[in-house]
């Protein structure tokens, strides 16, 4: 079920939402000479699912590690939950409930696929040097952790799995994998940096509605995507980027028609620069 | 040839305080190394720390055994921190050589002129192991059997460093084998996926740093115990050796440190009395016994090439849990 | 260590000399060593002894240091004026009396405090400085830092060309290679088997340099070629290398053994003096002009030459060169041939500089190799000469103001606090790094 009326006033790169999550103010971070992410405002509605598109290189993942502490950005600021991220190192923010996965894989390959589920959850008293040394300090937490662990597991179709190496499992099992690791730690805001990469079409069905059964629990989605199939079948709200700079926003389908949108996928103006469309690059009176 | 010898020399090696000292700084290593991935080449720093620590204590405040003991783990706790808290960030190859760096200049401080009233400089510390004398409960005379034989005072050292590595052993086997043990093999795989769960990376990478380091500390305790420090027993080849052990047994393990610095003594105390009486009886040519001497170092060089390149998870350890993953 | 140099009034108000001694007691005659006297190397059977008196008082805190065949080291004076200092093996040392540790108004005053002297067939060998109250003139300080300068610079250019090899391996395969000290040895022992082989020089030099180069190659096809081929992971590679590294450094002790071997015209060499009262030594200057001569060349090689692009599109990045249709493994392979012609280089020239030729002289200069090399950037040919300069001239002038045995210290502390700041190093490129 598609959840509208996110927005307030007119639907325009930046508009304003009726619950933001997250928002981003002047978010801008350059490599060298060339502009990685500039981010003018941006918020995230709350509680519904939400796709970050655009073309490679467009600046989608930096600026993921950006929102998540995992890069600093030249300038600007950003919110989760009404409190500034600004400076709040990677974990802190993870451990306030913004969880993310990674585009490429990051499955502990030698920790047991029960072992990585185990390892997502928070508030552990065994991770504590001191307290890690006397296991009756806590067995009782950890049997906890394993009984929500294994639930989870057998949600995900991983549970036959759980003794293996996590360097065992597939491409499209690691994917699950790290999705059900992410939610040990019980999140409000689940970032997937293009979760549907590599996996085998087999699987793209049940990720998919495991990425709906998340919007189901009340948690909010925001996740990195190419597949434009998907994205419109299971986003509420898109966000479109290029060279950056948001370019678009708006309902999936209103956002496939833009015209900048299609441009800045399909190049239909092939001769033109793509900073024409972005407006970096101004170009005299009726050379466009 | 002197057979006979050659087997007690063998022997003894079993039951060291050296090999003692090497296993508990193998243990050590393992932490940083087998366990977090950090790779630490200053491993000989936190044995000098720890020795020096131990001597300079009871020499300079003339403190009674047990603050030494406990001055060594706070100087081997301080080195970490100093070393840790700005290098853990670094790249793994960078790591190395800060800490390959790290240790040298410890050595070099200690060879130094400039702190001789306390440290000794070149000629090291002697007579700091009064006080751990003054309470051995073993009275005077010979102790063991067979080719194992110690004066009260060896016996007491000997049984001090056993203590000391069955309480690390379990220590560290606990560890691994708790959550936090978890958290830091999962910092090993991919750091950024740990830290996206919320762990603060750094601080673990820290703790582990310094229980290896109090580890290997202590390891340089019960090196220096029986008779001196000396800094010139802290230099890099120390460190190397000392991977060496580590890898023989298996780095990502909790016994292989100690089963690998058992084979590498035996194996060091073997060949240091094969190869100069073979050399003596003529059987390696024309080879005098201080060339057999140079040999055995040849050997322990291409023994650590061969188990890195055909063997990286050491004697123990577990074929699939390889440990140099990246 | 300070350089001063006494003055000697034409009055000796009083002629007053140490207790035991009036001249270079470098007799045959062997004193068992004074039985209060401070000592350091007590493990060594070669003990140089002496008792520093003034008008038969006994001078404490005096410091003497002795320096030569890639060994130094210094101690102070006991409660009797005593001083005894062990060596590891016989040769030509020299040996400082650090007048800023004298009392006021008294100098040295014969000979100069700083002397050498050689070792004779004794074990024991009694050296006493003649002190009594004078002036000291010292060497302007200017001097002294010029003089240490191009003593830096003399070291720096030869660490320069070792840690370019260095640089070269890592840009292009992203080894940190821990053998690349046993290849700067490597290159003064082809030099000595040459002359004892009877090469004259002019041949013998090149030669060694040629098999420091073929040296090489050969640990490239021999070993670290292989694990590439197998795939072995760098970390792995890196704990090869050190392994590598033990063992060819003791082959090398089992053939020449502990001690020190010179080169010919290894000790003694004509000083030339520059300006003021600088001088330096005809090596050092050979040694200079050819380390700078390479460099250029070396230079001019990866600028120019075909090869010497493609080594730097591999540094750069070299799955991208591969696919241009560069042969990576030639061009790894030659690194590695010209790594270790450059290190063999290094090596002659250090067993000139030490002066000396030992089976472990490279390792001793295996961490300033990697400080030249991080200062300037692993993987920058050029980084590593700039790295290499900053590091020798920091050593050689760090003595004016620091123990002159912590001067190592402070190159070691230089590299860490630039790999914090600045991991990329001086010239390298910024990337990220973590």
């Amino acid at each position: 079920m598609k959840s509208t009326g996110l927005h307030i006033g007119e639907v325009a790169p930046g508009v304003k939402k009726v619950d933001p999550i997250i928002v981003a103010d002047h978010v801008s971070k350059s490599f060298g000479g060339l502009t990685a992410v500039d981010v003018e405002h941006l918020e995230v509605p709350r509680g519904v699912i939400t796709a970050l598109i655009g073309p490679n290189g467009a600046g989608k993942t930096t600026f993921f590690n950006l929102l998540t502490g995992f890069d600093t950005p030249d300038s600007g600021t950003w919110e989760f939950e009404g409190q500034s991220l600004a400076g709040i190192p990677a974990h802190k923010v993870a451990q306030r409930g913004q969880v993310r996965t990674f585009q490429l894989t990051k499955a502990l390959s030698l920790l047991t696929v029960l072992e990585n589920m185990k390892l997502g959850a928070k508030d552990q008293q065994g991770e504590n040097l001191f307290a890690s040394i006397f296991p009756f300090l806590w067995k009782p937490k950890e049997a906890e952790i394993e009984a929500r662990a294994l639930e989870l597991l057998e949600r995900f179709k991983l549970l036959k799995l759980k003794d293996d190496f996590a360097a065992s499992l597939s491409g499209g099992q690691r994917k699950l994998l790290e999705m059900a690791r992410a939610l040990m730690s019980e999140p409000t805001l689940v970032m997937l940096d293009e979760p549907m990469a590599g996996v085998n079409p087999a699987l793209t069905e049940s990720l998919l509605e495991h990425i709906l059964d998340l919007k189901k629990e009340g948690m909010t989605v925001l996740f990195v995507e190419h597949d434009m199939h998907m994205v419109r079948h299971i986003a509420d709200w898109v966000v479109v980027m290029a060279e950056g700079k948001i370019i678009a926003e708006g309902a999936p389908d209103q956002v496939m028609s833009n015209v900048a949108v299609v441009d800045a996928y399909l190049g239909s103006h092939q001769d033109t620069d793509l900073g024409v469309v972005t407006g970096r690059i101004e170009l005299p009176e009726g050379e466009a | 040839m002197d057979w006979n010898s050659i087997y007690i020399n063998t022997a003894q090696a079993l039951f060291n305080p050296v090999t003692i000292a090497f296993a508990l700084a193998a243990l050590g290593l393992a932490i940083h190394f087998g366990f977090v991935g950090l790779l630490n080449f200053g491993i000989a720093g936190f044995m000098a720390v720890g020795g020096y620590g131990y001597a300079i204590s009871a020499l300079s405040f003339g403190f009674p055994w047990w603050a030494s003991m406990l001055t060594a783990i706070a100087a081997s706790i301080l080195f970490a921190l100093v070393l840790g808290l700005p290098t853990l960030q670094l790249r793994g190859d960078y790591l190395a050589i800060v800490t390959i760096a790290s240790a040298e200049i410890v050595r070099l401080l200690l060879v130094s002129q400039a702190f001789n009233s306390v440290t000794g400089s070149a000629d090291g510390l002697t007579g700091f192991a009064d006080d751990f004398r003054s309470v051995n409960p073993f009275p005077e005379g010979d102790y063991g059997f067979g080719p194992w034989s110690y004066t009260e005072n060896q016996f007491w050292i000997l049984i001090v460093g056993l203590i000391i590595l069955i309480l690390s052993l379990f220590v560290v086997w606990r560890l691994v084998n708790s959550p936090w043990g978890r958290v830091i093999k999962g910092i090993r795989e991919d750091e950024d996926a740990v830290r996206a769960l919320g762990k603060n990376v750094f601080g673990y990478k820290l703790q582990a740093l310094m229980v290896g380091g109090v580890i290997a500390g202590l390891g340089g305790v019960i090196y220096v115990l029986p008779s001196s420090a000396n800094p010139m027993t802290f230099i890099t080849s120390l460190t190397f050796f000392v991977w060496t052990a580590l890898l023989l047994g298996g780095a990502a393990t909790v016994f292989g440190p100690l089963l690998g610095a058992l084979i590498f003594w035996v194996l060091q105390a073997f060949l240091g009395s094969l190869l100069p009486a073979l050399a003596e009886v003529g059987a390696l040519g024309a080879f005098s016994s201080s060339q057999a001497g140079a040999l055995r170092f040849v050997i322990i060089g291409i023994l650590l090439i061969l188990i890195v390149v055909f063997r990286p998870q050491g004697l123990v350890g577990d074929k699939r849990e390889l440990t140099f993953v990246r | 260590m300070d350089f001063v140099a006494t003055e000697r009034k034409p009055v000796f108000r009083r002629l007053v000399m140490m207790a035991m001694t009036f001249a270079l007691a470098l007799s045959g005659v062997a004193l068992a060593a004074p039985a209060h006297a401070d000592t350091v190397g007590d493990e060594y059977d070669l003990q140089v002894f002496g008792n520093v008196k003034n008008e038969g008082t006994p001078l404490e805190g005096v410091e003497i240091i002795i320096e030569g065949n890639g060994y130094q080291a210094s101690v102070l004076t006991d409660e009797n004026g005593q001083w005894g200092i062990g060596v590891p093996e016989r040769g030509t040392y020299q040996i400082t009396l650090v007048e800023a540790t004298l009392p006021e108004g008294v100098a040295v005053l014969e000979g100069g405090p700083v002397q050498s002297f050689d070792w004779g067939f004794t074990n024991n060998v009694a050296y006493n400085f003649f002190i009594g109250e004078g002036e000291r003139t010292p060497i302007s300080t200017i001097d002294q830092f010029l003089m240490r300068v191009f003593d830096g610079l003399n070291f720096g250019l030869l660490l320069g060309l070792a840690a370019i090899g260095l640089s070269l391996i890592f840009g292009t395969t992203a080894l940190p290679n821990f053998a690349q000290g046993e290849m700067v040895t490597f290159g003064a022992l082809a030099a000595l088997l040459f002359v004892l082989l009877g090469v004259p020089l002019w041949l013998a030099f090149p030669a060694a340099v040629a098999l420091s180069g073929g040296f090489g190659w050969a640990i490239d096809a021999g070993v670290f070629g292989q694990l590439r081929r197998r795939g072995v992971g760098i970390v792995q590679m890196m704990i090869v290398s050190i392994g590598l590294s033990l063992s060819i450094r003791y082959i090398y002790q089992f053939f020449v053994g502990g001690g020190t071997t010179q080169l010919p015209g290894g000790t003694g060499s004509a000083e030339v003096p520059l300006f003021r009262t600088v001088a330096l030594s005809v090596n050092d200057l050979i040694s200079m002009a050819v380390s700078l001569v390479v460099i250029i060349a070396v230079g001019w090689w990866l600028l120019n030459t075909k090869m010497g692009k493609a080594t730097r599109a591999v540094s750069d990045n070299s799955s991208l060169a591969a696919a241009s249709g560069i042969d990576v493994e030639r061009v790894i392979r030659t690194v590695w041939a010209l790594s270790g012609a450059l290190s063999g280089l290094a090596g002659i020239l250090w067993a000139y500089f030490r002066p000396g030729l030992k089976w472990d002289m490279g390792e001793k200069i295996l961490l300033f190799i990697f400080a030249a090399g991080v200062l300037g950037g692993l993987g920058t040919a050029f980084g590593a000469l700039v790295g290499a300069i900053i590091v020798g001239i920091f050593i050689e002038t760090s003595a004016l103001f620091i123990p002159s045995d912590l001067k190592y210290v402070g190159a070691l502390v230089i590299m860490i606090v630039i790999l914090l700041f600045r991991p990329q190093g001086i010239l390298g490129k910024k990337e990220r790094i973590g």
